[in-house]
């Protein structure tokens, strides 16, 4: 059973999104994602200052075996790159809704979190998978 | 509607935890508790795999030995009765078939055993192939495979066995050895670069075999491993995956399994003229080992280049298989690029995800116990 965090936001593609304040967000990979990649090795995600657009892909997670994509659940501008996954990546295993976190973004479209799922929703989404 | 085919053993994957892939049609577990964890427990303890979806012909007849000489690049002549021995089975042109080994099980009968994404077109080309008295009987579903690896392999499988298991040396086997009430061929063989064991069984005792090994290793640290660690295994020693490293496209010779390849045997065997030809010449491209020194992991497919070459040049070769090591935390991979390019030392350049990484050809096996 994969866990949640009920005030956070969720992606089909399985990104959370938690909102920091006003139009300022913190995005990460759900615990579904990490325990279906297996253990990660290696992660590259988009520098500060880069801006990043909704459904794209924002960067690379890659596990032992295999290399997935990263989709950018909203649009906007990188504030900040979570640098310690450069080294511990695997830290996303352990905390994907804590330290694993991966980028904070300015958002350009705060609209855009309308189209995204509760945690409710997002589970029952991960059941049917 | 499941198609997938599926080991007597499928039904205690559950119970372990396994997580299942398809693996070439077949669904079998990627992993029971983690690939990380269980690489090490192979490394450090004992891990115990099912490979039951390798497929077992048996080849018997006064004209067995002959048939397998022509079919298979090494010499089996020599071999000694519960002798294994690993070898390639060529086409004419060198490209491989498949890469095998050759168990003697009687002075006029050989048990090989292949790859099982490539059961059916084995068995075709052997049958095609095979002249003379003889009987080639595909036994892949009624032999079930037990693969327990590492160091303390042999003390684990011991408590099961009145039988001295540490008389059975290097690519030996003994038959009809009593492992914990299982009648089990017994093989100091494996595929992650330990020592262990290969364990043939009649697939109806493969649960209580997997079960009873599983009980007796718990002291030992044994784990229940799936195929994610058996191929950063096989791939940190080295050990060649069909489809990856080997292909109807590839030669032993290229793929650096020349020891396989008795061109001075008695015996005519197929693909000898192309594989003379490729000695004598000297091969084009071969394969080795690659470290990156940027940050990226290879990938099997991703194109290699030469060191600051441009965007126009053509690539020198590709990564056959590539992943972190988890022994040696490096990323590592095998790569299949032009002999001018292979010394030890060369930097060369992996494209990864559209951007070229440095990285520089190292020795292999990247690990050796």
């Amino acid at each position: 059973m994969s866990q949640t965090v009920s005030s956070f936001l969720y992606s089909k593609e399985h990104e959370w999104v938690e909102i920091i304040k006003g139009n300022l967000v913190k995005i990460g990979i759900t615990d579904f994602a990490q325990n279906q990649l297996g253990d990660i090795v290696f992660v590259e995600l988009p520098q500060e200052g880069e801006e990043i657009t909704a459904n794209e892909s924002m960067g690379t997670v890659e596990s032992v075996k295999a290399v997935s994509e990263i989709f950018s659940p909203v649009s906007g501008k990188v504030t900040q790159m979570n640098g310690d996954l450069e080294d511990t990546p695997e830290i996303i295993n352990s905390e994907p809704y804590g330290q694993g976190w991966m980028v904070t973004v300015e958002l350009n479209n705060p609209d855009e979190l309308k189209e995204l799922m509760t945690a409710e929703q997002y589970s029952a989404f991960v059941e049917e998978e | 509607m499941n198609m997938l085919k599926r080991t007597p053993l499928f039904e205690l994957y559950a119970k372990y935890g396994g997580k299942t892939v398809d693996f070439g049609g077949w669904e079998l577990p990627v992993q029971f508790s983690s690939i990380l964890e269980e690489h090490h427990a192979v490394r450090n303890n004992a891990g115990l795999f099912d490979v039951s979806h390798m497929g077992e012909v048996l080849i018997k007849g006064p004209d067995a030995e002959k048939v397998i000489q022509y079919l298979c690049t090494n010499d089996s002549a020599s071999m000694q009765k519960n002798q294994a021995i690993y070898t390639a089975m060529c086409y004419p042109s060198g490209g491989i078939v498949d890469d095998l080994l050759i168990y003697k099980i009687e002075e006029h009968e050989y048990l090989l055993v292949i790859n099982a994404s490539n059961i059916d077109k084995d068995v075709d080309w052997i049958v095609s192939q095979a002249k003379g008295d003889v009987t080639i009987e595909n036994q892949s579903d009624r032999i079930a495979q037990l693969a327990l690896q590492g160091p303390k392999a042999e003390a684990i499988l011991q408590k099961l066995t009145s039988s001295d298991l540490s008389g059975i040396t290097f690519f030996h086997f003994r038959q009809d050895v009593d492992i914990a009430g299982v009648k089990t061929l017994v093989s100091r063989t494996g595929y992650t670069g330990e020592d262990g064991f290969e364990l043939y069984v009649d697939a109806l005792d493969a649960c209580t075999l997997w079960e009873k090994i599983l009980e007796a290793g718990k002291e030992e640290g044994v784990l229940p491993c799936g195929l994610g660690a058996r191929d950063t295994l096989r791939f940190e020693a080295r050990l060649p995956l069909y489809g990856q490293e080997l292909d109807k496209d590839i030669s032993p010779l290229e793929a650096g399994i020349g020891f396989a390849v008795k061109v001075a045997k008695e015996e005519d065997f197929i693909g000898k003229e192309a594989l003379v030809r490729q000695k004598q010449e000297g091969v084009s491209r071969k394969i080795v080992g690659i470290e990156m020194v940027g940050r990226g992991i290879p990938r099997n497919g991703y194109s290699v280049y030469a060191s600051g070459s441009s965007e126009e040049d053509e690539a020198i070769g590709y990564i056959t298989s590539g992943t972190q090591s988890p022994t040696l935390k490096k990323n590592l991979g095998l790569a299949l690029i032009q002999t001018d390019f292979a010394s030890v030392g060369t930097q060369v350049e992996v494209e990864v995800r559209g951007k070229r990484v440095e990285a520089i050809t190292v020795k292999t096996p990247f690990y050796k116990r």
